[in-house]
Protein backbone atom coordinates (compact mmCIF):
# COMPACT_ATOMS: atom_id res chain seq x y z
CA UNK A 1 0.00 0.00 0.00
CA UNK A 2 1.28 3.50 -0.73
CA UNK A 3 0.75 5.62 1.79
CA UNK A 4 1.70 9.30 1.57
CA UNK A 5 3.53 10.43 5.00
CA UNK A 6 0.47 13.71 5.08
CA UNK A 7 -1.50 10.10 5.17
CA UNK A 8 0.23 8.78 7.98
CA UNK A 9 0.54 12.31 9.52
CA UNK A 10 -3.47 12.53 9.44
CA UNK A 11 -4.16 8.84 10.84
CA UNK A 12 -1.86 9.69 13.57
CA UNK A 13 -3.55 12.79 14.81
CA UNK A 14 -7.24 10.79 14.57
CA UNK A 15 -5.71 8.12 16.77
CA UNK A 16 -4.50 10.80 19.18
CA UNK A 17 -8.04 12.42 18.96
CA UNK A 18 -10.01 9.38 19.58
CA UNK A 19 -7.24 8.65 22.43
CA UNK A 20 -8.07 12.25 24.45
CA UNK A 21 -11.86 11.43 24.19
CA UNK A 22 -11.61 8.24 25.57
CA UNK A 23 -8.82 8.89 28.53
CA UNK A 24 -10.02 12.81 29.58
CA UNK A 25 -11.97 12.12 31.82
CA UNK A 26 -9.99 9.31 33.82
CA UNK A 27 -6.97 11.96 32.87
CA UNK A 28 -9.32 14.53 35.12
CA UNK A 29 -10.44 11.97 37.29
CA UNK A 30 -7.18 11.34 38.52
CA UNK A 31 -5.84 14.63 37.96
CA UNK A 32 -8.62 15.95 41.12
CA UNK A 33 -7.76 13.16 42.99
CA UNK A 34 -4.55 14.38 43.59
CA UNK A 35 -5.05 18.06 44.49
CA UNK A 36 -6.41 19.70 47.16
CA UNK A 37 -9.85 20.75 48.13
CA UNK A 38 -8.54 24.76 48.03
CA UNK A 39 -7.03 23.86 44.59
CA UNK A 40 -10.22 22.10 42.99
CA UNK A 41 -12.56 24.74 44.78
CA UNK A 42 -10.54 27.82 42.70
CA UNK A 43 -11.45 25.99 39.63
CA UNK A 44 -8.06 24.26 38.89
CA UNK A 45 -7.92 20.81 36.53
CA UNK A 46 -4.80 20.32 37.40
CA UNK A 47 -2.99 19.98 40.38
CA UNK A 48 -0.91 22.68 42.24
CA UNK A 49 1.04 20.11 43.73
CA UNK A 50 0.50 16.48 44.21
CA UNK A 51 -1.54 16.23 47.42
CA UNK A 52 -1.36 12.14 48.02
CA UNK A 53 -4.19 12.97 50.99
CA UNK A 54 -6.95 12.23 49.09
CA UNK A 55 -6.03 8.33 48.74
CA UNK A 56 -5.18 8.17 52.37
CA UNK A 57 -8.28 9.34 53.60
CA UNK A 58 -10.32 6.98 51.19
CA UNK A 59 -8.98 4.52 53.19
CA UNK A 60 -8.78 6.07 57.06
CA UNK A 61 -12.41 8.28 56.96
CA UNK A 62 -14.54 5.99 54.48
CA UNK A 63 -15.70 2.58 54.55
CA UNK A 64 -14.12 1.81 51.06
CA UNK A 65 -11.63 -0.62 52.20
CA UNK A 66 -14.64 -2.80 53.78
CA UNK A 67 -16.58 -2.30 50.43
CA UNK A 68 -13.20 -3.02 48.17
CA UNK A 69 -12.95 -6.63 50.33
CA UNK A 70 -16.95 -7.06 49.76
CA UNK A 71 -16.40 -6.76 46.06
CA UNK A 72 -13.27 -9.12 45.84
CA UNK A 73 -15.52 -12.32 47.69
CA UNK A 74 -18.28 -11.67 45.88
CA UNK A 75 -16.81 -11.68 42.14
CA UNK A 76 -14.44 -14.13 43.45
CA UNK A 77 -17.01 -16.64 44.72
CA UNK A 78 -19.86 -15.76 41.57
CA UNK A 79 -16.63 -15.83 39.03
CA UNK A 80 -15.84 -19.84 40.53
CA UNK A 81 -19.55 -20.64 40.73
CA UNK A 82 -19.98 -19.66 37.11
CA UNK A 83 -16.97 -21.23 35.40
CA UNK A 84 -17.90 -24.44 37.39
CA UNK A 85 -21.41 -25.01 36.76
CA UNK A 86 -20.81 -23.63 33.44
CA UNK A 87 -18.29 -26.01 32.58
CA UNK A 88 -20.53 -28.92 34.02
CA UNK A 89 -23.26 -28.17 32.04
CA UNK A 90 -21.03 -27.21 28.77
CA UNK A 91 -19.61 -30.52 29.04
CA UNK A 92 -23.40 -32.55 29.53
CA UNK A 93 -24.02 -30.62 26.19
CA UNK A 94 -21.39 -31.89 24.22
CA UNK A 95 -20.03 -35.61 25.20
CA UNK A 96 -23.32 -36.84 26.28
CA UNK A 97 -26.34 -37.95 25.46
CA UNK A 98 -29.27 -38.01 27.25
CA UNK A 99 -32.67 -37.50 26.86
CA UNK A 100 -34.14 -33.91 26.65
CA UNK A 101 -30.84 -32.36 25.19
CA UNK A 102 -32.09 -30.41 23.00
CA UNK A 103 -35.34 -28.93 24.51
CA UNK A 104 -32.62 -28.34 27.77
CA UNK A 105 -29.84 -26.50 25.95
CA UNK A 106 -33.18 -24.32 24.40
CA UNK A 107 -34.02 -23.63 28.13
CA UNK A 108 -30.76 -22.64 28.86
CA UNK A 109 -30.19 -20.02 25.82
CA UNK A 110 -33.67 -18.89 26.37
CA UNK A 111 -32.63 -16.92 29.87
CA UNK A 112 -30.60 -15.11 27.55
CA UNK A 113 -33.47 -13.15 26.29
CA UNK A 114 -35.09 -12.31 29.59
CA UNK A 115 -33.91 -9.48 31.42
CA UNK A 116 -32.19 -9.68 34.75
CA UNK A 117 -33.84 -6.28 35.46
CA UNK A 118 -37.47 -7.24 34.89
CA UNK A 119 -37.43 -9.74 37.40
CA UNK A 120 -36.05 -7.35 40.21
CA UNK A 121 -39.12 -7.60 41.99
CA UNK A 122 -39.71 -11.54 42.79
CA UNK A 123 -36.21 -11.63 43.53
CA UNK A 124 -35.90 -9.13 46.35
CA UNK A 125 -38.86 -10.55 47.68
CA UNK A 126 -37.23 -14.19 47.45
CA UNK A 127 -34.29 -12.94 49.09
CA UNK A 128 -36.15 -11.18 51.51
CA UNK A 129 -38.14 -13.97 52.57
CA UNK A 130 -35.44 -16.26 52.74
CA UNK A 131 -33.58 -13.55 55.25
CA UNK A 132 -30.53 -13.48 52.77
CA UNK A 133 -30.89 -9.85 52.26
CA UNK A 134 -27.76 -7.58 53.35
CA UNK A 135 -25.62 -11.74 52.64
CA UNK A 136 -22.91 -12.71 50.42
CA UNK A 137 -25.38 -15.06 49.14
CA UNK A 138 -28.14 -12.57 48.46
CA UNK A 139 -25.62 -10.83 45.75
CA UNK A 140 -24.45 -13.30 44.43
CA UNK A 141 -26.53 -16.23 44.42
CA UNK A 142 -29.01 -15.37 41.38
CA UNK A 143 -25.48 -14.75 38.90
CA UNK A 144 -24.19 -18.46 39.98
CA UNK A 145 -25.70 -19.88 36.77
CA UNK A 146 -24.76 -18.45 33.53
CA UNK A 147 -26.30 -19.17 30.21
CA UNK A 148 -23.73 -17.24 28.85
CA UNK A 149 -20.39 -18.94 30.23
CA UNK A 150 -22.60 -22.47 29.33
CA UNK A 151 -22.75 -21.24 25.48
CA UNK A 152 -19.57 -19.85 25.55
CA UNK A 153 -17.63 -23.02 27.38
CA UNK A 154 -19.81 -25.15 25.02
CA UNK A 155 -18.79 -23.81 21.82
CA UNK A 156 -15.18 -23.99 23.06
CA UNK A 157 -15.71 -28.00 24.24
CA UNK A 158 -17.08 -28.53 20.60
CA UNK A 159 -13.21 -27.46 19.37
CA UNK A 160 -11.66 -30.21 21.29
CA UNK A 161 -11.19 -33.11 18.17
CA UNK A 162 -13.02 -35.80 18.76
CA UNK A 163 -10.17 -38.36 17.71
CA UNK A 164 -9.27 -37.08 21.42
CA UNK A 165 -12.36 -38.52 22.92
CA UNK A 166 -12.17 -41.91 20.86
CA UNK A 167 -8.49 -41.94 22.44
CA UNK A 168 -9.38 -41.53 26.11
CA UNK A 169 -12.73 -44.10 25.47
CA UNK A 170 -9.58 -46.85 24.54
CA UNK A 171 -7.29 -45.78 27.71
CA UNK A 172 -10.43 -46.46 29.76
CA UNK A 173 -10.56 -42.79 31.07
CA UNK A 174 -13.54 -41.73 32.98
CA UNK A 175 -15.69 -38.94 32.29
CA UNK A 176 -13.85 -36.99 35.39
CA UNK A 177 -10.35 -38.19 33.75
CA UNK A 178 -11.41 -37.00 30.15
CA UNK A 179 -12.53 -33.37 31.73
CA UNK A 180 -9.84 -32.55 34.33
CA UNK A 181 -7.11 -34.17 31.94
CA UNK A 182 -8.11 -33.18 28.78
CA UNK A 183 -10.79 -30.90 27.74
CA UNK A 184 -10.39 -28.40 30.66
CA UNK A 185 -6.21 -28.10 29.77
CA UNK A 186 -7.22 -27.84 25.68
CA UNK A 187 -9.74 -25.34 26.51
CA UNK A 188 -7.49 -23.58 28.94
CA UNK A 189 -7.55 -20.05 26.83
CA UNK A 190 -11.56 -19.81 26.28
CA UNK A 191 -11.93 -20.89 30.16
CA UNK A 192 -9.28 -18.01 31.18
CA UNK A 193 -11.27 -15.77 28.84
CA UNK A 194 -14.53 -16.53 30.18
CA UNK A 195 -12.99 -15.70 33.76
CA UNK A 196 -11.61 -12.22 33.66
CA UNK A 197 -14.61 -11.45 31.84
CA UNK A 198 -16.75 -12.91 34.69
CA UNK A 199 -14.90 -11.37 37.24
CA UNK A 200 -15.10 -7.66 35.45
CA UNK A 201 -18.88 -7.90 35.13
CA UNK A 202 -19.13 -9.14 38.71
CA UNK A 203 -17.09 -6.54 39.83
CA UNK A 204 -18.83 -3.94 37.75
CA UNK A 205 -22.32 -5.07 38.80
CA UNK A 206 -24.50 -2.32 39.69
CA UNK A 207 -28.49 -2.65 40.02
CA UNK A 208 -28.76 -5.70 42.00
CA UNK A 209 -26.42 -5.60 44.77
CA UNK A 210 -28.18 -1.83 45.14
CA UNK A 211 -31.22 -3.83 45.92
CA UNK A 212 -29.36 -6.67 48.01
CA UNK A 213 -28.04 -4.30 50.36
CA UNK A 214 -29.73 -2.00 52.72
CA UNK A 215 -26.63 -1.32 55.17
CA UNK A 216 -23.00 -1.40 55.03
CA UNK A 217 -22.72 -5.39 55.82
CA UNK A 218 -21.53 -6.62 52.28
CA UNK A 219 -22.23 -3.34 50.74
CA UNK A 220 -19.61 -3.80 47.10
CA UNK A 221 -18.04 -0.82 45.86
CA UNK A 222 -19.88 -0.47 43.07
CA UNK A 223 -22.71 1.20 45.64
CA UNK A 224 -20.26 2.49 47.88
CA UNK A 225 -18.98 4.89 45.56
CA UNK A 226 -22.50 5.62 44.91
CA UNK A 227 -22.95 6.59 48.92
CA UNK A 228 -19.85 8.42 48.88
CA UNK A 229 -21.24 10.29 45.77
CA UNK A 230 -24.83 11.65 47.50
CA UNK A 231 -22.72 12.43 50.64
CA UNK A 232 -19.83 14.18 49.43
CA UNK A 233 -19.45 15.53 46.25
CA UNK A 234 -20.41 19.19 46.94
CA UNK A 235 -17.49 19.56 48.91
CA UNK A 236 -14.92 16.96 48.22
CA UNK A 237 -14.33 16.16 44.60
CA UNK A 238 -10.51 14.78 45.53
CA UNK A 239 -11.55 12.46 47.79
CA UNK A 240 -14.43 10.99 45.34
CA UNK A 241 -12.60 10.83 43.35
CA UNK A 242 -9.39 9.06 44.37
CA UNK A 243 -12.50 6.50 45.73
CA UNK A 244 -13.58 6.07 41.79
CA UNK A 245 -9.98 5.57 40.78
CA UNK A 246 -9.14 3.15 43.80
CA UNK A 247 -12.14 1.00 42.33
CA UNK A 248 -11.80 0.95 38.66
CA UNK A 249 -7.79 -0.01 39.13
CA UNK A 250 -8.56 -3.76 39.50
CA UNK A 251 -10.91 -3.59 36.79
CA UNK A 252 -8.33 -1.92 34.44
CA UNK A 253 -5.78 -4.17 35.40
CA UNK A 254 -7.67 -6.94 34.12
CA UNK A 255 -8.32 -5.20 30.78
CA UNK A 256 -5.02 -4.41 29.77
CA UNK A 257 -3.53 -7.65 30.40
CA UNK A 258 -6.53 -9.72 29.15
CA UNK A 259 -6.95 -7.61 26.13
CA UNK A 260 -5.83 -10.51 24.08
CA UNK A 261 -8.22 -12.72 25.41
CA UNK A 262 -10.93 -10.50 25.27
CA UNK A 263 -10.16 -9.90 21.43
CA UNK A 264 -10.17 -13.53 20.49
CA UNK A 265 -12.85 -14.59 23.29
CA UNK A 266 -15.19 -12.45 21.98
CA UNK A 267 -14.63 -12.78 18.49
CA UNK A 268 -14.33 -16.77 17.94
CA UNK A 269 -16.40 -17.66 20.71
CA UNK A 270 -19.24 -15.71 21.11
CA UNK A 271 -20.22 -14.70 17.55
CA UNK A 272 -19.38 -17.46 15.81
CA UNK B 1 -25.34 -55.74 23.82
CA UNK B 2 -28.66 -54.20 23.73
CA UNK B 3 -28.69 -54.37 27.49
CA UNK B 4 -25.43 -52.65 28.00
CA UNK B 5 -26.17 -49.54 25.81
CA UNK B 6 -29.36 -49.05 27.81
CA UNK B 7 -27.11 -49.02 30.82
CA UNK B 8 -24.77 -46.60 29.42
CA UNK B 9 -27.71 -44.69 27.87
CA UNK B 10 -29.18 -44.08 31.69
CA UNK B 11 -25.84 -43.61 33.36
CA UNK B 12 -25.44 -40.93 30.29
CA UNK B 13 -29.00 -39.55 31.48
CA UNK B 14 -28.27 -39.79 34.82
CA UNK B 15 -24.86 -37.74 34.71
CA UNK B 16 -26.37 -35.69 32.26
CA UNK B 17 -28.65 -34.63 35.09
CA UNK B 18 -26.17 -34.16 38.03
CA UNK B 19 -23.96 -31.75 35.87
CA UNK B 20 -27.12 -29.82 34.93
CA UNK B 21 -29.05 -29.55 37.40
CA UNK B 22 -27.07 -26.72 39.86
CA UNK B 23 -27.82 -24.25 36.81
CA UNK B 24 -31.17 -25.24 36.13
CA UNK B 25 -32.10 -24.59 39.89
CA UNK B 26 -30.38 -21.58 39.84
CA UNK B 27 -31.90 -20.68 36.68
CA UNK B 28 -35.46 -21.79 37.82
CA UNK B 29 -35.71 -19.87 41.40
CA UNK B 30 -33.39 -16.55 40.01
CA UNK B 31 -35.06 -16.99 36.24
CA UNK B 32 -37.94 -18.50 35.60
CA UNK B 33 -39.56 -18.25 38.45
CA UNK B 34 -39.33 -14.17 39.02
CA UNK B 35 -40.00 -14.28 34.78
CA UNK B 36 -43.58 -15.87 35.51
CA UNK B 37 -44.28 -13.96 38.92
CA UNK B 38 -43.44 -10.88 37.29
CA UNK B 39 -46.08 -11.94 34.43
CA UNK B 40 -48.80 -12.42 37.54
CA UNK B 41 -48.01 -9.43 39.24
CA UNK B 42 -48.85 -7.19 36.38
CA UNK B 43 -52.31 -8.85 36.05
CA UNK B 44 -52.71 -7.68 40.12
CA UNK B 45 -53.90 -5.00 41.74
CA UNK B 46 -50.74 -4.67 44.60
CA UNK B 47 -51.24 -3.11 48.01
CA UNK B 48 -48.64 -1.08 49.42
CA UNK B 49 -46.32 -4.44 50.47
CA UNK B 50 -46.29 -5.29 47.07
CA UNK B 51 -48.93 -8.35 47.82
CA UNK B 52 -51.43 -8.87 44.87
CA UNK B 53 -54.94 -8.22 46.08
CA UNK B 54 -57.02 -8.46 43.04
CA UNK B 55 -56.63 -9.68 39.55
CA UNK B 56 -57.83 -6.88 37.13
CA UNK B 57 -56.62 -8.41 33.83
CA UNK B 58 -54.78 -5.54 31.58
CA UNK B 59 -55.83 -3.10 33.90
CA UNK B 60 -52.22 -2.11 34.71
CA UNK B 61 -51.26 -1.98 30.86
CA UNK B 62 -54.12 0.06 30.10
CA UNK B 63 -53.35 2.78 32.97
CA UNK B 64 -49.71 3.00 31.70
CA UNK B 65 -50.81 3.42 28.27
CA UNK B 66 -52.84 6.57 29.66
CA UNK B 67 -50.43 7.73 31.83
CA UNK B 68 -48.10 10.73 30.97
CA UNK B 69 -44.92 9.99 33.04
CA UNK B 70 -44.98 6.71 31.00
CA UNK B 71 -45.07 7.80 27.87
CA UNK B 72 -42.50 10.33 28.16
CA UNK B 73 -40.47 7.48 30.08
CA UNK B 74 -40.97 5.05 26.98
CA UNK B 75 -40.71 7.90 24.15
CA UNK B 76 -37.44 8.96 26.40
CA UNK B 77 -36.18 5.84 26.24
CA UNK B 78 -36.54 4.69 22.32
CA UNK B 79 -34.24 7.98 21.85
CA UNK B 80 -32.02 6.96 24.01
CA UNK B 81 -31.80 3.52 22.68
CA UNK B 82 -31.56 4.57 19.21
CA UNK B 83 -28.89 7.76 19.53
CA UNK B 84 -26.85 6.03 21.99
CA UNK B 85 -26.38 2.90 19.75
CA UNK B 86 -26.03 4.69 15.96
CA UNK B 87 -23.23 7.00 17.68
CA UNK B 88 -21.53 3.94 19.89
CA UNK B 89 -21.90 2.20 16.42
CA UNK B 90 -20.23 4.89 14.22
CA UNK B 91 -17.64 6.18 16.48
CA UNK B 92 -16.21 2.69 17.27
CA UNK B 93 -16.15 1.79 13.91
CA UNK B 94 -14.33 4.42 13.23
CA UNK B 95 -11.77 3.70 16.11
CA UNK B 96 -11.54 0.22 15.04
CA UNK B 97 -10.55 0.96 11.16
CA UNK B 98 -7.50 4.04 12.40
CA UNK B 99 -6.24 1.20 14.75
CA UNK B 100 -6.54 -1.64 12.43
CA UNK B 101 -3.81 0.13 10.40
CA UNK B 102 -0.52 -1.37 11.35
CA UNK B 103 1.93 0.81 12.36
CA UNK B 104 4.47 1.85 15.29
CA UNK B 105 2.83 2.20 18.59
CA UNK B 106 -0.42 1.06 17.52
CA UNK B 107 -0.60 -1.66 20.44
CA UNK B 108 -0.68 1.28 22.73
CA UNK B 109 -3.12 3.03 21.01
CA UNK B 110 -5.49 -0.23 20.82
CA UNK B 111 -5.15 -0.78 24.78
CA UNK B 112 -6.19 2.91 25.46
CA UNK B 113 -9.47 2.57 23.12
CA UNK B 114 -10.73 -0.73 24.64
CA UNK B 115 -10.51 0.81 28.22
CA UNK B 116 -13.73 1.90 28.85
CA UNK B 117 -14.44 -1.68 28.33
CA UNK B 118 -13.29 -2.31 32.24
CA UNK B 119 -15.01 0.67 33.58
CA UNK B 120 -18.01 0.49 35.77
CA UNK B 121 -21.16 2.74 35.26
CA UNK B 122 -20.91 4.20 38.43
CA UNK B 123 -16.91 5.18 38.09
CA UNK B 124 -18.05 6.42 34.40
CA UNK B 125 -20.99 8.45 35.90
CA UNK B 126 -19.05 10.10 38.49
CA UNK B 127 -16.28 11.28 35.76
CA UNK B 128 -18.65 12.68 33.77
CA UNK B 129 -20.55 14.20 36.90
CA UNK B 130 -17.23 16.29 37.49
CA UNK B 131 -16.78 17.33 33.29
CA UNK B 132 -20.84 18.21 33.32
CA UNK B 133 -20.63 20.23 36.37
CA UNK B 134 -22.13 23.38 36.01
CA UNK B 135 -19.51 25.51 37.76
CA UNK B 136 -15.92 23.66 37.51
CA UNK B 137 -16.70 20.84 35.31
CA UNK B 138 -14.91 20.89 32.64
CA UNK B 139 -17.90 21.80 29.20
CA UNK B 140 -18.43 24.83 31.65
CA UNK B 141 -14.94 25.60 31.34
CA UNK B 142 -14.86 25.61 27.82
CA UNK B 143 -18.34 27.43 27.42
CA UNK B 144 -16.45 30.04 29.55
CA UNK B 145 -13.45 30.34 27.40
CA UNK B 146 -15.32 30.71 24.32
CA UNK B 147 -17.90 33.06 25.77
CA UNK B 148 -20.51 31.19 25.55
CA UNK B 149 -23.59 31.49 27.83
CA UNK B 150 -23.57 28.33 30.49
CA UNK B 151 -25.73 25.37 29.90
CA UNK B 152 -27.19 23.14 33.19
CA UNK B 153 -26.44 19.66 31.62
CA UNK B 154 -28.48 17.84 33.96
CA UNK B 155 -30.84 19.69 35.11
CA UNK B 156 -31.98 21.36 31.50
CA UNK B 157 -35.06 18.48 30.03
CA UNK B 158 -32.98 18.33 26.37
CA UNK B 159 -28.65 18.29 27.75
CA UNK B 160 -29.54 16.31 30.17
CA UNK B 161 -30.65 13.58 27.80
CA UNK B 162 -27.93 14.15 25.57
CA UNK B 163 -25.41 14.06 28.66
CA UNK B 164 -26.42 10.71 29.50
CA UNK B 165 -26.61 9.77 25.82
CA UNK B 166 -22.51 11.16 26.09
CA UNK B 167 -21.73 9.08 29.15
CA UNK B 168 -23.58 6.05 27.87
CA UNK B 169 -21.71 5.97 24.03
CA UNK B 170 -18.54 6.61 25.95
CA UNK B 171 -18.99 3.58 28.38
CA UNK B 172 -19.85 1.53 25.30
CA UNK B 173 -16.92 2.50 22.88
CA UNK B 174 -14.06 0.22 24.75
CA UNK B 175 -16.43 -3.02 23.78
CA UNK B 176 -17.45 -2.04 20.66
CA UNK B 177 -13.90 -1.10 19.76
CA UNK B 178 -12.29 -4.33 20.42
CA UNK B 179 -14.71 -6.89 18.89
CA UNK B 180 -15.21 -4.86 15.66
CA UNK B 181 -11.06 -4.33 15.43
CA UNK B 182 -10.69 -8.07 15.69
CA UNK B 183 -13.61 -8.47 12.84
CA UNK B 184 -11.69 -5.50 10.27
CA UNK B 185 -8.42 -7.68 11.68
CA UNK B 186 -9.93 -11.28 10.08
CA UNK B 187 -10.04 -9.76 6.79
CA UNK B 188 -7.77 -11.45 4.16
CA UNK B 189 -5.10 -8.93 3.45
CA UNK B 190 -5.26 -10.45 -0.23
CA UNK B 191 -8.35 -8.45 -0.54
CA UNK B 192 -7.37 -5.33 -0.26
CA UNK B 193 -4.03 -6.34 -2.19
CA UNK B 194 -6.61 -6.99 -5.11
CA UNK B 195 -7.65 -3.10 -4.98
CA UNK B 196 -4.66 -1.82 -4.54
CA UNK B 197 -3.63 -3.00 -7.64
CA UNK B 198 -7.02 -1.63 -9.02
CA UNK B 199 -6.29 1.77 -7.61
CA UNK B 200 -9.40 1.64 -5.74
CA UNK B 201 -9.81 4.72 -3.36
CA UNK B 202 -9.63 4.21 0.61
CA UNK B 203 -13.55 4.77 0.69
CA UNK B 204 -14.07 2.73 -1.98
CA UNK B 205 -12.15 -0.33 -0.14
CA UNK B 206 -14.43 0.82 3.03
CA UNK B 207 -17.27 0.35 1.20
CA UNK B 208 -16.54 -2.54 -0.99
CA UNK B 209 -14.47 -5.20 1.19
CA UNK B 210 -14.06 -3.66 4.52
CA UNK B 211 -18.06 -3.29 5.62
CA UNK B 212 -19.08 -6.25 3.45
CA UNK B 213 -16.74 -8.61 5.44
CA UNK B 214 -17.71 -7.18 8.76
CA UNK B 215 -21.51 -6.55 8.70
CA UNK B 216 -22.18 -9.74 10.63
CA UNK B 217 -20.02 -8.20 13.43
CA UNK B 218 -21.93 -4.85 12.87
CA UNK B 219 -24.94 -6.62 13.36
CA UNK B 220 -23.97 -8.50 16.17
CA UNK B 221 -22.64 -5.23 18.30
CA UNK B 222 -25.37 -3.47 17.08
CA UNK B 223 -28.14 -5.42 18.71
CA UNK B 224 -26.01 -6.22 21.73
CA UNK B 225 -25.64 -2.26 22.15
CA UNK B 226 -29.21 -1.87 21.90
CA UNK B 227 -30.28 -4.38 24.50
CA UNK B 228 -27.74 -2.74 26.68
CA UNK B 229 -29.44 0.64 26.24
CA UNK B 230 -32.80 -0.65 26.70
CA UNK B 231 -31.27 -2.04 30.31
CA UNK B 232 -29.41 1.73 31.53
CA UNK B 233 -29.88 2.16 34.89
CA UNK B 234 -26.65 3.26 36.62
CA UNK B 235 -26.17 6.34 34.60
CA UNK B 236 -29.54 7.74 34.92
CA UNK B 237 -29.31 7.01 38.90
CA UNK B 238 -26.17 8.80 39.66
CA UNK B 239 -26.27 11.73 37.06
CA UNK B 240 -29.86 12.75 36.82
CA UNK B 241 -31.95 10.73 39.41
CA UNK B 242 -34.80 10.35 36.77
CA UNK B 243 -34.87 14.13 36.17
CA UNK B 244 -35.78 17.01 35.28
CA UNK B 245 -39.48 16.09 35.55
CA UNK B 246 -39.17 12.30 33.96
CA UNK B 247 -36.84 14.16 31.02
CA UNK B 248 -34.49 11.33 32.08
CA UNK B 249 -36.64 8.48 33.24
CA UNK B 250 -35.34 5.53 31.33
CA UNK B 251 -37.93 2.43 31.60
CA UNK B 252 -35.42 0.42 33.85
CA UNK B 253 -35.33 3.06 36.10
CA UNK B 254 -38.90 4.16 35.83
CA UNK B 255 -39.63 0.08 37.01
CA UNK B 256 -36.92 0.69 39.98
CA UNK B 257 -38.61 3.86 40.96
CA UNK B 258 -42.58 2.17 40.98
CA UNK B 259 -41.42 -0.52 42.78
CA UNK B 260 -39.15 0.18 45.16
CA UNK B 261 -39.73 3.99 46.45
CA UNK B 262 -43.27 4.55 45.07
CA UNK B 263 -44.46 0.99 46.16
CA UNK B 264 -46.43 0.71 43.18
CA UNK B 265 -45.91 -3.08 42.33
CA UNK B 266 -48.49 -3.49 39.77
CA UNK B 267 -47.24 -1.13 37.69
CA UNK B 268 -43.49 -1.76 37.71
CA UNK B 269 -44.69 -5.19 36.80
CA UNK B 270 -46.40 -4.13 33.87
CA UNK B 271 -43.38 -1.96 32.59
CA UNK B 272 -41.19 -5.06 33.46
CA UNK B 273 -43.20 -7.20 30.73
CA UNK B 274 -43.14 -4.50 28.01
CA UNK B 275 -39.11 -5.06 28.58
CA UNK B 276 -38.96 -8.26 28.63
CA UNK B 277 -40.74 -8.35 25.21
CA UNK B 278 -38.58 -5.65 23.74
CA UNK B 279 -35.48 -7.86 24.76
CA UNK B 280 -37.36 -10.84 23.45
CA UNK B 281 -38.44 -9.53 20.66
CA UNK B 282 -34.43 -8.30 19.54
CA UNK B 283 -32.84 -11.22 20.90
CA UNK B 284 -35.18 -13.82 18.84
CA UNK B 285 -34.40 -11.55 15.68
CA UNK B 286 -30.77 -11.90 16.11
CA UNK B 287 -30.71 -15.52 16.33
CA UNK B 288 -33.04 -15.63 13.40
CA UNK B 289 -30.53 -13.42 11.18
CA UNK B 290 -27.51 -15.23 12.35
CA UNK B 291 -29.34 -18.88 11.78
CA UNK B 292 -30.25 -17.39 8.49
CA UNK B 293 -26.83 -16.42 7.49
CA UNK B 294 -25.01 -19.76 8.81
CA UNK B 295 -27.31 -21.48 6.76
CA UNK B 296 -26.76 -19.36 3.44
CA UNK B 297 -22.70 -20.24 4.25
CA UNK B 298 -23.59 -23.58 4.99
CA UNK B 299 -24.61 -24.14 1.20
Amino acid sequence: MQSSRLQKNCRFIVLLLFAILLLLPLFLGISLSLSSSQSIAQGNLLPRHLEFSNYIKVFTNTPMANFLLHSLIVSGMVMVGQIVLSIMAAYAFVFLNFRFKKTLFILFLSTMMLPFEAQIIPNFATMRDLNLLNTYASIGLPFLASAFGTFMMKTSFEQVPIELKHLSDIEGLNHWQFATRVVIPYTKVNIITFALYSFLTNWNMYLWPLIATTNNNVRTVQIGLRQLRSQDTASNWGLIMAATIVSVIPTLLIIFLGQKYFKKGLTNGVIK
Amino acid sequence: MTKTRSAQTSHQNLLALLLLLPSLIILGIFIFYPMIKTFYLSTQLTNLLGNPIKFIGLKNFVNLMQSDSFSTSFTITLIFVLFSTILTLFISYIMAIVASQKMKGIAIFRTMFSSTMGVSVTVASILWLFMFNPQIGLFSKILTTLHLPQINWLSDPTWSLIAIIGTTVWMNLGFAFLVLLGAIQAIPQDLYQVADLDGASWWLRLRKITMPATRSTIFFVTVVTLINAFQTFGQVDILTSGGPDYHTNLLVYAIYQDAFVNHSVGRASAQSVILTLIIMLFTIIQFYVKNKREGRNAK
